[in-house]
């Protein structure tokens, strides 16, 4: 999804670091991963490390990183929009217009990325960056840990255990959609966009799925 | 053998009674040695009640819990996963340096962002589901 951007800026110490929040691991994303036909780097993350780190909640998120290892965007959502929410979805397909807009918002995230890379903008200052930083819960921090047991248990064929902590981490984390999704793929694949997931959608009345990054 | 899950390892103890353990296997598991003035790491130290402390062992679910860390058990008490505490996470990210990772990359190569120091890096993810 990024090779693009990659290829045209990586002669200027620009690096892209692609993470699956993949609990079925490597050879599950492969077929997506062979697809890119990427040379940036492309890693596996079965117990989704990284949204523990970094207090992630949906896929795609980005955190831009300057030379020196600091963050200087703290998570956001990496281009995606709402527009999937009004898709027909028997046909599963959207209006040219949420099409065409859905397009743009996504050209405007890779020319943030680019105008950032060429000349430092929309990089935030350290004040800015934290106070857009989602704060960590002690219902957060065990709902972690419940993931980490579930995905365990589940990898080691105990599913109803594993499934029992899945829920409870969900329920700990209900704003995490990747916490929710996961465990929906592990049980079966393909339920994590099924009927269960749009009534979830549903349910967020007017708060987004996919919370613009404020460029 | 009891199975014992942290935020980047897994560890296989001898434990009873929860995660009472030796010493040496709690530094193994929590990276905090057992001293006199309680758990240590660097110059820090979390002080123990007497009834976490015992002779060559420590109840280190007692001491994680002190820390403010998630402790969890599988129903038959023999997976245990502690978690990061809240605090800790969210000192971290306040500090704006961003915290390292290593993760093995799709043909099992281990990668980690620090070696990145020096260049701009977009970290993205994505998921198949």
């Amino acid at each position: 999804m990024w090779q693009e951007l990659y290829a045209e800026l990586k002669d200027k110490s620009f690096m892209v670091v692609a993470v699956a929040e993949e609990s079925r691991g490597a050879d599950h994303a492969r077929p997506w991963i062979d697809q890119a036909k990427s040379d940036y780097w492309q890693l596996i993350d079965t117990e989704h490390r990284l949204d523990d780190l970094y207090n992630l909640v949906n896929v795609p998120q980005a955190i831009w990183i300057d030379e020196q290892g600091r963050i200087v965007r703290p998570p956001e959502t990496a281009g995606s929009t709402d527009h999937f929410r009004r898709m027909d979805l028997k046909t599963r397909t959207m209006s040219p217009k949420d099409q065409d807009e859905r397009l743009a918002a996504r050209q405007a995230y890779m020319d943030a990325v680019r105008a950032w890379v060429t000349t430092g903008k929309h990089a935030l200052p350290a004040n800015a960056a934290r106070a857009n930083l989602p704060k960590v819960t002690p219902e957060i921090a065990e709902s972690r840990a419940r993931f980490r047991l579930g995905v365990w248990l589940r990898t080691n064929g105990r599913a109803v255990e594993g499934d029992k902590q899945m829920a409870e981490a969900s329920r700990l984390h209900p704003d995490s959609w990747s916490l929710w999704r996961q465990a929906a793929d592990l049980d079966e694949v393909g339920k994590a966009g099924g009927p269960d997931f749009w009534k979830r959608v549903q349910a967020l009345g007017d708060k987004p799925y996919y919370p613009p990054a404020k460029l | 053998m009891t199975k014992i899950l942290t935020p980047t390892a897994e560890h296989d103890v001898a434990v009873r009674d929860g995660l009472w353990m030796s010493p040496v296997d709690a530094e193994r598991v929590t990276g905090w040695t057992l001293k006199p003035e309680g758990m240590c790491r660097a110059d820090l130290c979390v002080p123990l009640p007497e009834s976490a402390v015992g002779t060559n062992e420590v109840d280190v679910a007692a001491f994680w819990t002190k820390l403010g860390g998630p402790v969890i058990a599988s129903d038959q008490r023999d997976v245990w996963a502690l978690g990061a505490p809240a605090d800790e996470r969210n000192a971290a990210l306040e500090g704006l340096e961003a915290p390292d990772f290593t993760l093995p990359d799709v043909n099992g190569v281990p990668r980690s962002l620090s070696q990145l120091r020096g260049k701009k890096v977009f970290l993205a993810t994505w998921a198949s589901w």
